[in-house]
């Protein structure tokens, strides 16, 4: 028996020492430094312990920015990425031709470098003096005036912000769905048909409430997804996402630990921490709701 | 009379039917024209030389006379070679070191009897609701301090663990019938060598999966090694396009990004056509994006 327990520990060990290394000793660390005052980086000392970090960026007008930004972002992508998601996955599962082909296509952005894709929006959006560029024209075709979406006012960026995300995040969402949707026990449509039940009605009365933990699941972690925005953005607006207005709680604890305007570890931890509680607070969520919905059934 | 009632009432949902599924057919290929356009855009771009790209004010749909130049101008003045090898090396020893960390954890786990196993594998599940942005302070901080910035070690090294799929292989693994590990056991069978003899093998698609997911992960890195390499001798493709953005070819060469831009997706959509049954099931069973 005592045999078999060192035994254990040499398989473990690497993932302990990964883990204890990158992961475990981080999480303490990042709560030290959220609340080391005046933490120098180059001297490594600090004047004393308090919140005063948290203070500070909660005030920090481009904390509140970010913080912004990405609500915004949050709440316009999540809802329209899901909605959008359930009817191409009810289109796809009522088809028979060419379901593999269109399948595959809508997967392709998962598989894409999310920056070299990005670019390639940019230049679709974007306003040069040598051309209008190409989402411009469009505008223009159907009477519309042109915008510059890269650099122009707030709403247009945030909306190539959206239209990109969605983008994006699609793939997985319909995935999930379609494959959810195909799991649903074909008996109940059938019952339904030989009653004679209409289309709408199967769909709020069957589909929805068999799908509807994963339709649950998608939100969860679309929340969390959206939250973490960063790289998406960095694509279309390039790494100094102060200068555009357009930066995000990610973004902002990057910044606040490298680059130009970096060397402050703790505001970036303090800045870290809270998006923890945010992302924790929506995770805890997840879980009483779906302990709800499991003593109901 | 009522014969033909009956009969227009069909025609009539006949009709129906038939509305919907022109409806559905154009609204999936619309989406999936959305989906397309972006890769039309860029493989048309790079195929545009400088001169005609910039004189045409409304865009052409199509190249007026294609040429390769941008591909070589990529290669040339950016060193996109350099960043594709870095990349190449940076996914397949973080992938192989991966996989190898996976599988000893997973089969402790499945497998042998120890102490506190249970609190243990708790412990590793609710790592897994850590982001990576609250640890990423402190890796940058630790990698800094060991002199790590701008090499391998330092890129390579913290991208190692993933939980997740120390949880997806252990659950594969458990499926293996104990008969035959009491049996391999009853034959002086070491642990090791049961590993790599019967379970291994046996859960080779799990592992296949695993392994194409992380090489996917690795291709797209881009928040990791652009806190961790500022010698543009050590970015990964993620970060040369970045730094292609920010400071370009000289000029604004939008062909030749767009031509950089198509180089680095290939690989993986290669990879994608290849193994997509094995992919989109392995993203079903869990994989998040980010």
């Amino acid at each position: 028996m005592k045999k078999k327990k060192s035994n254990a520990i040499w398989y473990l060990l690497p993932a302990l020492i990964f883990l204890g290394v990158f992961m475990v000793y981080p999480l303490f660390d990042v709560a030290v430094y959220s609340v080391e005052e005046g933490y120098n980086s180059a001297s490594q000392t600090y004047n004393g312990i308090g919140i005063y970090n948290f203070r500070y960026v909660l005030r920090d007008p481009y904390f509140l920015q970010a913080l912004k930004n990405t609500l915004i972002l949050v709440l316009i992508t999540v809802p329209l990425s899901t909605g959008l998601a359930l009817l191409i996955s009810l289109g796809l599962n009522s088809i028979t031709k060419l379901k593999d082909l269109f399948h595959t296509i809508y997967f392709l952005p998962y598989v894409t470098n999310t920056l070299a894709v990005g670019l390639v929006f940019m230049i679709l959006f974007k306003k040069t003096p040598y051309s209008e560029g190409f989402v411009n024209l469009i505008i223009n075709m159907f009477g519309g005036q042109s915008v510059d979406f890269i650099e122009g006012p707030y709403w247009a960026k945030m909306l190539v912000m959206s239209i990109y995300t969605i983008w994006i995040v699609l793939p997985f969402k319909v995935l999930i769905l379609t494959s959810s949707l195909a799991s649903v026990n074909p008996d109940y449509y059938k019952a339904a048909k030989v009653d004679g039940t209409s289309g709408f009605r199967i769909f709020t009365k069957i589909t929805l409430p068999m799908i509807s933990p994963m339709i649950f699941y998608l939100i969860i972690t679309g929340f969390i997804g959206a939250f973490k925005a960063y790289s998406d953005v960095v694509a279309i607006f390039g790494t100094n996402l102060n200068a555009a207005g357009m930066n995000t709680i990610v973004g902002y604890i990057y910044d606040m630990l490298y680059g130009d305007s970096g060397g402050y570890p703790s505001y970036a931890s303090a800045a870290a921490l809270i998006l923890f509680v945010i992302v924790l607070t929506i995770t805890v969520i997840n879980l009483i709701v779906r302990k709800k919905n499991e003593s109901y059934s | 009379m009522e014969k033909t009632n009956f009969e227009l009432i069909e025609k009539r949902a006949k009709r129906r039917k038939l509305t919907t599924r022109i409806l559905t057919y154009i609204m999936l290929v619309v989406w999936a024209l959305v989906v397309l356009f972006p890769f039309y855009w860029m493989i048309l771009t790079s195929f545009k030389s400088y001169s005609s790209y910039n004189g045409e004010y409304i865009p052409k749909m199509y190249a007026t006379d294609p040429t390769f130049d941008n591909y070589k101008e990529a290669f040339q003045s950016v060193n996109l070679g350099r960043y594709f090898l870095n990349t190449i090396i940076f996914t397949v020893v973080t992938t192989l070191l991966m996989v190898a960390v996976t599988v000893l954890a997973a089969y402790a786990f499945a497998r042998l009897d120890f102490k506190g196993k249970n609190l243990l594998f708790t412990l590793f599940l609710a790592l897994m609701m850590i982001p990576n942005e609250l640890v990423i302070i402190t890796n940058f901080v630790t990698i800094t301090n060991m002199g790590l910035r701008n090499t391998f070690t330092g890129l390579i090294l913290p991208s190692v663990t993933s939980i997740f799929y120390i949880y997806l292989l252990k659950e594969n693994f458990e499926q293996i019938p104990d008969e035959l590990y009491k049996a391999a056991k009853v034959d002086g069978t070491s642990d090791l060598k049961y590993l790599f003899k019967v379970m291994i093998p046996i859960s080779r698609p799990t592992i296949v999966t695993i392994l194409i997911l992380k090489v996917i992960e690795c291709w797209n890195s881009f928040v990791w090694p652009r806190l961790i390499t500022d010698n543009s001798l050590y970015f990964l493709v993620s970060n040369g396009i970045q730094e292609i953005r920010e400071n370009g070819f000289g000029r604004e060469n939008i062909p030749a990004m767009m031509a950089a831009v198509v180089v680095i997706s290939i690989p993986l959509i290669i990879l994608f056509l290849v193994f997509r049954k094995k992919i989109m099931e392995g993203v079903s069973r869990g994989g998040l994006k980010g």
